[in-house]
Formats: C-alpha cells, sequence, structure tokens
C-alpha cells in the first residue's frame, strides 16, 4: 500500500504545482493582481501545502499504527492477564503466521482465530483510514493555500524559509546519528563496567572473554568476571600493529609526497597520484587476503631462514600491509601541504644560493611540519581502527607481547569475534565489545581532534 | 666614471613561445643603485631574475645572450648556480621571511654557506646583519620569535638583512616597496643609500619618484625591449625617447 500511496502523493504534489502556477497566473492576467512572487513560486507553494503535512501525518500513522494494532488484536489475551509482554508478542508473531496461513496447533486455538480475525478486520481497516486521512488533508491543504494565494502573500519567502527547515533538519539528522551512537555506546559500557569493574577492564592482562561464554549469564563467578575482560593485551596489540604500520607508511608517505611536490614533473605527476591515491580505494578486505595469503607466509619463511621464531599469523605482516594501505593517505596530505607552501618561501632560499634539498629540509619541511604531523595522526587513526587486514592476518590470539613476529590482536578483531554470531544481549561477553567500542572511538577522536587542531594552526600560518 | 659591476650583452628571453625580452644590453656600475622602471609586463623583473638566474626555476624559461658580472660570464657552464647567488643577493616584491626564528632567518645563508665556524661568528654576522639593514634596535630583545610576526616593512628590511648576511656583492631588489605603507617605504629607501657604499644594487620599481629618490641610473623598459637608459637626472629631465617622455608624464603605464 505505500508504494501506491507514496506514488499518488507524488502525483498530487506534481499536479498541486501546476494548480498553483495557474493560478498565480490568472490572477495576474485577470484582476491585475499585483502578486509579490513570481508564478512558480505559488506553484511550489502550493505543493509544499499538498505533500509536506500529508507525509508527516502518514509517518506519524506508521510508526504508531503496529502499537495499536497490537494492542487491539490482543485484547483477548491482556484481558486473560496471565500472559508476560515476551509471552504477548510472541503470541502476535503466531497470529501474524496463522494469519498469513501458517498454521500452528494451539491449545488456544479458538482464541487465537478470533483474533486472527480482529487483524484481518483491522489491518484492513487502518488501511482505508489511513488513505482517507491522507489524501483528504493532502486535498483539504491544496484547497486552502489555492484560495490563499493573493497579493499579500509572498511566497517566495515562505519557500526560501521552508529549505532552510529543510537544510536543517539533514544537518540534523547526521548529527542525531552520532549522539545516538555515542548514547547506545555510552548505556551498554555502562552496563558492562557495573559487571567488570573498570579497573579490571583498563589494567587487567588477561583478555579471554570465552571464559564468560561456557556459563549462564546468572551462575558466573566474579573471578571469572576479573580476569576475563582485561583489555591491556588488546590496547598493547592495537598500538604494536599500528605502530608498525606508521614505521612503513612514515617514511614511503612522506617521500613520496617530496617526491610528488618537488621533483615529478607535472606529466609524472598527472599519472602517479591518481594511481597511488587508488591504494586507497582497495577494500581492505583485499588487503586483508594479500596479507593472510601472501605476506605472512613471507614474513615466516625469511625469518625462519634467518632462524627466528615466526608464527604463521604475525604483526608484522599485517602491520606491514596497514602500513602499505594508509600510505595514500599520508602521502596525498602532505603533498598538498608541502605544495601550498608559498613558492615565494621556494625562491626566497634558492636566492641565498640552497640547494634543492636545502631548501626541501631546511625551508618547505619545517614550513609544512604541522600539516605534515596532521597527516600522520589521521593515518594513525585510520591504522587504529582498521579491522579486516587484522582479522585475516595477526590472529585473535590475544597475547601480551611486543614481538613484531608473534601473533597479536586489535580491539577492532576482537570486536569482531565477539560480535559474530547469535549474541546474548545481557551477557558481558556481548557487553565488553561496547566498552571496547567506545574505548576505540574515544581514541580516535582524540587522534582526529588533535590532527584538525594542528592542522587549522597551519592554515592561519600564511595570511 | 664608475666601474662597471654587471654587463649584460644582447639578452634575449622566452617563455615558452613566448619571448620577454629583446635584445637587452646594460651596464650597471659597482656601488651604485640602478633602477629598472616601465609598466606592468615589460620585461624589468625578467631581466632582474636573469641577473642570480632565478628562472633556472622556471622550467620553460629559455635565456639566450650574456651577463658578466665582474667579467663571468654567469650562464657559463662550469658556473655555480649556488656561488652565483651567494654573491648576488636577492629581496623580493612580497616579504618572504622562513617561517623561523628572526635569528634563524638571518642566519640561514651563513649556515648552508658554511660562512661561521663558530656559534659566536654566526651571532656577530646575524648582528651585523641587521644592524646594516636598520633592523636590530627594533628586534634585539626578540631574536627568537618567528619573522613571520614582524611587521610588513620590518620583514622586508629582515629579508634585506638575509640577503646581506652572506656578504654579497650585488643586491637585487624586485618591486620591495610595493607591499608596504609609505612610511616602511622611507625607511627601505633611507636603507638602500646607507647599503650603496658598499654593495651595487638593482632595483624594479613601478614608482617613477622612488627611482628619481634613490638611484644614479635608470632604464626604462617596454614590452620586452630596453628603450633607454642613462642618468637618472637625464632620464626624468630630458629624455630622448618619445616612449620614455610618454611613460614618466603619465600619459600611459
Amino acid at each position: 500500500m505505500g508504494f501506491i500511496l507514496i506514488s499518488l502523493m507524488i502525483l498530487i504534489g506534481i499536479a498541486s504545482y501546476f494548480l498553483g502556477n495557474l493560478r498565480a497566473k490568472n490572477l495576474r492576467t485577470s484582476n491585475q493582481k499585483n502578486l509579490k512572487s513570481l508564478s512558480h513560486y505559488y506553484g511550489y507553494y502550493v505543493a509544499l501545502w499538498a505533500v509536506v503535512p500529508a507525509l508527516l501525518i502518514l509517518l506519524m500513522i506508521t510508526s504508531f499504527k503496529s502499537f495499536f494494532i497490537e494492542q487491539y488484536v490482543l485484547s483477548d489475551f491482556i484481558a486473560l492477564g496471565s500472559y508476560t509482554e515476551t509471552e504477548l508478542s510472541l503470541l502476535f508473531t503466531q497470529i501474524e503466521n496463522t494469519a498469513l496461513g501458517i498454521k500452528l496447533f494451539d491449545e488456544n486455538t479458538i482464541l487465537i482465530n478470533g483474533a486472527v480475525n480482529k487483524l484481518n478486520y483491522i489491518n484492513k481497516t487502518s488501511e482505508n483510514l489511513t488513505y482517507v486521512t491522507v489524501l483528504g488533508l493532502s486535498g483539504l491543504l491544496v484547497l486552502y493555500s489555492l484560495f490563499n494565494i493573493n497579493n499579500k502573500l509572498n511566497s517566495r519567502k515562505i519557500v526560501e524559509k521552508f529549505l532552510l527547515v529543510l537544510y536543517f533538519t539533514c544537518s540534523l539528522v547526521a548529527i542525531m546519528t552520532t549522539v545516538g551512537i555515542i548514547f547506545s555506546l555510552l548505556y551498554e559500557t555502562l552496563r558492562f563496567f557495573s559487571q567488570v569493574p573498570i579497573t579490571d577492564f583498563l589494567f587487567g592482562l588477561n583478555w579471554s572473554p570465552q571464559r564468560v561464554f561456557v556459563r549462564e549469564a546468572g551462575d558466573l563467578d566474579t573471578r571469572d568476571l576479573a580476569n576475563a575482560f582485561g583489555a591491556v593485551p588488546l590496547f598493547a596489540g592495537t598500538f604494536l600493529i599500528a605502530l608498525i604500520a606508521m614505521c612503513v607508511s612514515v617514511p614511503v608517505g612522506l617521500l613520496t609526497a617530496i617526491y610528488m611536490s618537488e621533483y615529478a614533473s607535472p606529466k609524472v605527476r598527472d599519472w602517479a597520484k591518481p594511481i597511488i591515491e587508488i591504494l586507497a580505494g582497495i577494500p581492505t578486505v583485499v588487503y586483508g587476503f594479500f596479507a593472510a595469503l601472501t605476506v605472512a607466509p613471507l614474513v615466516r619463511d625469511i625469518g625462519q631462514g634467518a632462524g627466528l621464531t615466526v608464527s604463521s599469523e604475525s604483526a608484522l605482516a599485517a602491520g606491514f600491509v596497514m602500513g602499505i594501505m594508509i600510505i595514500p593517505f599520508i602521502s596525498s596530505l602532505s603533498d598538498d601541504v608541502i605544495k601550498s607552501v608559498p613558492q615565494s618561501l621556494r625562491e626566497g632560499s634558492y636566492a641565498m644560493g640552497a640547494t634543492k634539498r636545502e631548501t626541501i629540509v631546511k625551508v618547505l619541511l619545517p614550513a609544512a611540519l604541522p600539516g605534515i604531523v596532521g597527516s600522520f595522526l589521521l593515518a594513525v587513526s585510520r591504522a587504529i581502527g582498521e579491522t579486516m587486514i587484522v582479522v585475516m592476518a595477526a590472529g585473535l590470539n590475544a597475547k601480551l607481547t611486543a614481538n613484531p613476529l608473534d601473533a597479536a590482536t586489535t580491539i577492532t578483531t576482537q570486536i569482531v569475534v565477539i560480535l559474530i554470531g547469535d549474541q546474548e544481549f545481557d551477557s558481558p561477553k556481548t557487553q565488553s565489545a561496547f566498552a571496547l567500542g567506545l574505548t576505540l572511538f574515544v581514541v580516535t577522536l582524540a587522534l582526529n581532534f588533535i590532527a584538525l587542531q594542528v592542522v587549522k594552526k597551519y592554515t592561519e600560518r600564511y595570511d | 666614471m664608475k666601474s662597471i659591476k654587471i654587463k649584460a650583452d644582447n639578452l634575449n628571453v622566452y617563455y615558452g613561445e613566448k619571448q620577454a625580452l629583446f635584445d637587452v644590453s646594460m651596464y650597471m656600475e659597482e656601488k651604485q643603485v640602478t633602477a629598472l622602471i616601465g609598466p606592468s609586463g615589460c620585461g624589468k623583473s625578467t631581466f632582474i631574475r636573469c641577473l642570480n638566474r632565478m628562472n633556472d626555476v622556471i622550467d620553460i624559461c629559455k635565456v639566450q645572450g650574456k651577463i658578466e658580472i665582474d667579467g663571468n660570464d654567469i650562464y657559463a657552464p662550469d658556473m655555480q648556480v649556488e656561488q652565483l647567488r651567494e654573491r648576488v643577493g636577492m629581496v623580493f616584491q612580497k616579504p618572504n621571511p622562513f617561517p623561523k626564528s628572526i635569528f634563524e632567518n638571518v642566519a640561514y645563508g651563513p649556515r648552508i654557506h658554511g660562512i661561521a665556524e663558530h656559534k659566536s661568528d654566526l651571532e656577530e654576522i646575524v648582528v651585523n646583519s641587521l644592524k646594516k639593514a636598520a633592523l636590530f634596535d627594533e628586534v634585539k630583545d626578540r631574536l627568537n620569535d618567528a619573522g613571520t610576526g614582524l611587521s610588513g616593512g620590518q620583514q622586508q628590511r629582515l629579508c634585506i638583512a638575509r640577503a646581506i648576511s652572506v656578504n654579497p656583492d650585488i643586491i637585487l631588489m624586485d618591486e620591495p616597496c610595493s607591499a608596504l605603507d609609505p612610511i616602511a617605504t622611507a625607511r627601505i629607501e633611507e636603507l638602500m643609500g646607507e647599503l650603496k657604499t658598499e654593495y651595487t644594487i638593482i632595483i624594479v620599481t613601478h614608482s617613477m619618484q622612488q627611482a628619481a629618490r634613490v638611484s644614479s641610473r635608470t632604464g626604462f623598459f617596454h614590452l620586452g625591449k630596453l628603450v633607454e637608459v642613462d642618468k637618472t637626472e637625464t632620464i626624468f629631465s630630458n629624455p630622448s625617447d618619445q616612449r620614455t617622455q610618454d611613460y614618466i608624464t603619465g600619459r600611459f603605464g
């Protein structure tokens, strides 16, 4: 029904635009009325009245309908008073299924059959009611707005105002989503910390949430909880892998940026830059199997050749590939920053008799340093948030180690591990994922914030 | 007659296909101020940038002809451009101090050319250069502050101090006052009068009054050609070319 109704609304909207436009034109010619706006603004005005309130009403009806329908259909069962909330919602699903022809036998068959009839009736009625309300409202408002067109009405201003509201609402969507995510993270995290002390989480050295998994949520021992959720190995793993990634990407990215901005001819830059930026567009899962199937075995073979014990999944392999992945973040941002150092500084340095290298090292890099540091920080936050490569190449074993040849795991990887498959939402194991998520969020937010501040400081420099 | 410091012979400069200078020949006297005037795009900046080979930075720029400084061809294959620029300093249109401290701005040249052996030598060079540029008294208590934090006029004097820190023979000034207010301009002009006792100065300027005030010889450029070059009094009182006459009387440009 939704599709038909929406199509009708669109048609009404278009039709009312032409009606409004036409009426404005007629008024203009027949009565020599001096309308304040151009005719098509009256078209928009009528169309807005036709569509917007009706759509809002439709939205309200659809969001509250299911609740009222459920109350009405289940009224007999509710009157019995012997059902819990969960049972009632199960019952409703059963009734819905029966209405669709999927019959299940039950001791309450008579009651259910009655409810099915009620459901069919109420569905039909509510659909008709919706049509009548929405289309009726729309029609009434079209008439109202058509008769409202006169020389005192400035529809141009009204349209502008409506657009302002629209823009504001759109930006509100993004903001509200962020706020919503933060609050749900906070809420679950607080529930988690009510079971596991925050100090155990932040300073515990042992991460093995599966210990909790084997028991029912009810009979958990506090000692189990205390030893299961020490997140330090995850923090350590995350920072180890991010560190390796930065060791790869910082020198390569920075030197690439210097080459691109100062040495490459425009021709070389024109084809080389897009290719480097493609690196950023490769899905991380592709990097992941590249890391797991090619780099990790290579690292192991080389390590064993050198007489070292290397596990087949190593932090080094994951960090290395992650480093490759974030090269374009550093190279392309730093390139922009170095290029935006004013030409006058280059000339000033050359005019003093400095060579190109001296100019780059002593003038350009110091001048661009805040921007370059900003690009490093953005790359770090990207590295810390990266998941797929680590899942595939670094292993899942939460071991506290600083050895890059050992398996390691990160915060994001553990979130994946915890949330794969069916979950009980009241288990501390599941909730620990939210605590990890919040930690990650705070860290990357802080890094991004610092990066933005640094970059901002830089941009104010040459004014 | 003063001795000749710089001599340009049949200089032609091209930016890609476009020719920017046509057969320019002129000489500049030692320890004198030579002014180059002319309307925008006439080639005077192109000419001055040939004197320290700053045009090398621009890929499409091609220079033909000969420029001699003290009798040495600066476009000769064995000429080291870094050493040439050590001898021929330059001050630009817009003050361009490096984003470093005042001290480090002036110490930049001596450092890269290894002029100062000890830290005390370096300090002496910096202080002397700042004094010669008439900036020392204003900044002596804040040598470690950022050079970019100074006022426009101070920044330009800092750039002059930077240029003279490596003790060049010649200072090229490419419209050094065009971004400055009249008071700062007057200070720079006064400074030029002091500097010409030690250095040969070539100044490109839009302001005919400035050329008349500071220079002993003036060259007038128009459409890439050197129309006339003579003693400054002669150029401004009795020019031999009609175009010069028209320009200095404000009929065009």
